[in-house]
C-alpha cells in the first residue's frame, strides 16, 4: 500500500505512509484517515466485545453460586440496650468485619440499624436522630431515620437494613436485608 | 458535464485598504461565532498604512498539528485544516508557537485553540467565507483560479512558502506581481531584511547579533 487516497497532508519529511514511523500512522492528520476503520479492527472489536459480555455473564452466574453458598449472615449481638440512650446511635459492623452499619434507638424500645455506606457513591452516612433523618454529607442526600428510604439529594435507593432482634437486653442482628428503591 | 472549477481562496496584501470589515464579518460567522478569527496585521505601523489581512494559509503539512501533542487538530478531507477539538486540546500553546504563520490563537478563557477554518459550515456548501463576502476591495477573494486570472491580469497566484528549510504548499494563494521572479515566498527573508523607508536602514537593533552564524 503505497497510495492512500484518504492520506491527504503530507509528512514534513516527505516519507511516503509505510515509511513513516508507527505514530503516524495511528495518529493522522486527516480526518478521513483518522476516521477509517479497517475490516479487521471492526471484526477484532466486534469479537472480544463479545466475548467480554459472554465472561460477565458467567461471572454474574458463579457469583450468584457461590453467594448462595455463603448462605445466610451469622446472628451476632452488637450492643446492650442500656449502651445507648434514646435519641443516641452507635456504629458496628455487620455482617462482615468491613461492613459498618450504625444502630439507633429511636424510642424506649424501639431500634433501627442500617448500613452505613449511603447507596449513591458509598460515603458513610451519619445519624441524625434529632432531624429524624441520616445525613451523607458527601452530596448532601438524606435518608428517613425510620425506614431508610430516600429523603433528598442523589440517592436513589433506600439504605440497606440489618434486621435487629433483642432478647434479654441485648441487641442481635440477624441479617441484612436490602430494598430495591 | 465537467466537473465544476474548485473555488480557492486567494489574498493580495495590494489591495488591503485596512477598513476591518473582514474582522467584524468573520465575527458573524456561524462555524466560529462571536470570535473573530482573522488577523489584520499592520506592515510596518510607524512608516506605513500598509496592512495585511491574516488568514489560515491551510497547509498541505499543517505544523500546527504536527506539533499537537493531543491529535486535537485535524484536516478534513478537502484540506482545510480544523480548530483544535475542544474535547481534546488542553491549550499547551504549541501550535500558536509552531504555526509559521502566526495564524492559531489561545483562547485562555475557553482553553481552546481556536483559528480560522476557512467559514467551514459556509463554504463546504459552496458559499464564500465572511471575510470575502465583505472585502470592498477584493484583497480577500474567493472564487475560481480562471475567474482570478481573468480579474487580475497584472498577478498571479503562488501557494509555495519557505521558511529555512521547510517548503510549505498552501491551499490559500497569495497574490504578487505576475512578473515578479520568485517561484515561492521566503517568509523568514523578512527577517534579516532592512525595514522600508527606515532612516536608519542596515541595523535592527532587535535582531543585531542574533543570527550571526547564518551570515558566515
Amino acid at each position: 500500500m503505497s497510495y492512500d487516497p484518504d492520506q491527504l497532508s503530507i509528512p514534513p519529511d516527505g516519507r511516503p505512509l509505510e515509511a513513516a514511523p508507527r505514530w503516524r500512522r495511528d495518529f493522522p492528520i486527516d480526518i478521513p484517515r483518522d476516521e477509517y476503520v479497517a475490516r479487521r479492527d471492526f471484526a477484532k472489536f466486534m469479537v472480544l466485545t463479545s466475548f467480554a459480555f459472554a465472561v460477565g455473564q458467567v461471572w454474574i452466574v458463579a457469583e450468584n453460586f457461590f453467594r448462595r453458598r455463603a448462605g445466610a449472615p451469622p446472628i451476632r449481638a452488637i450492643a446492650r440496650v442500656t449502651d445507648i440512650p434514646v435519641g443516641g446511635s452507635r456504629i458496628f459492623t455487620y455482617p462482615g468485619d468491613e461492613d459498618h452499619a450504625v444502630l439507633i434507638r429511636l424510642a424506649e424500645d424501639r431500634f433501627v440499624a442500617y448500613d452505613q455506606q449511603c447507596t449513591h457513591l458509598l460515603c458513610p452516612v451519619i445519624a441524625q436522630p434529632e432531624a429524624g433523618r441520616l445525613h451523607c454529607p458527601c452530596h448532601n442526600g438524606n435518608f428517613d431515620l425510620e425506614t431508610g428510604r430516600v429523603l433528598s439529594g442523589p440517592p436513589e435507593r433506600p439504605l440497606p437494613r440489618v434486621t435487629l432482634e433483642v432478647r434479654g437486653g441485648v441487641i442481635y442482628a440477624t441479617g441484612v436485608e436490602v430494598r430495591p428503591s | 458535464m465537467p466537473a465544476a472549477e474548485p473555488q480557492e481562496f486567494f489574498i493580495d496584501p495590494n489591495r488591503c485598504i485596512g477598513c476591518n470589515a473582514c474582522v467584524q464579518a468573520c465575527a458573524e460567522c456561524d462555524t466560529h461565532r462571536g470570535y473573530s478569527m482573522i488577523q489584520l496585521d499592520y506592515i510596518d505601523r510607524a512608516e506605513s498604512t500598509q496592512t495585511v489581512p491574516v488568514v489560515c494559509m491551510h497547509c498541505d503539512s499543517p505544523t500546527c498539528a504536527e506539533v499537537c501533542p493531543a491529535d486535537a487538530i485535524k484536516r478534513t478531507g478537502d484540506g482545510v485544516v480544523q480548530s483544535a477539538r475542544k474535547p481534546r486540546c488542553i491549550a499547551c500553546n504549541n501550535c500558536v508557537l509552531a504555526c509559521p504563520f502566526g495564524v492559531p490563537k489561545m483562547n485562555t478563557g475557553m482553553n481552546l485553540m481556536m483559528k480560522c477554518d476557512l467559514c467551514y459550515d459556509r463554504t463546504s456548501v459552496g458559499k464564500k467565507p465572511m471575510c470575502a463576502s465583505v472585502c470592498p476591495s477584493q484583497a480577500l477573494f474567493f472564487g475560481t483560479r480562471s475567474e482570478i486570472e481573468r480579474l487580475r491580469p497584472r498577478s498571479r497566484a503562488v501557494n509555495t512558502f519557505r521558511f529555512g528549510a521547510q517548503t510549505i504548499t498552501t491551499r490559500v494563494n497569495m497574490m504578487i506581481p505576475i512578473d515578479a521572479p520568485v517561484d515561492h515566498i521566503d517568509v523568514t527573508a523578512a527577517m534579516y531584511e532592512a525595514t522600508v523607508g527606515r532612516s536608519d536602514a542596515g541595523e535592527d537593533s532587535l535582531l543585531a547579533g542574533i543570527f550571526v552564524e547564518e551570515e558566515a
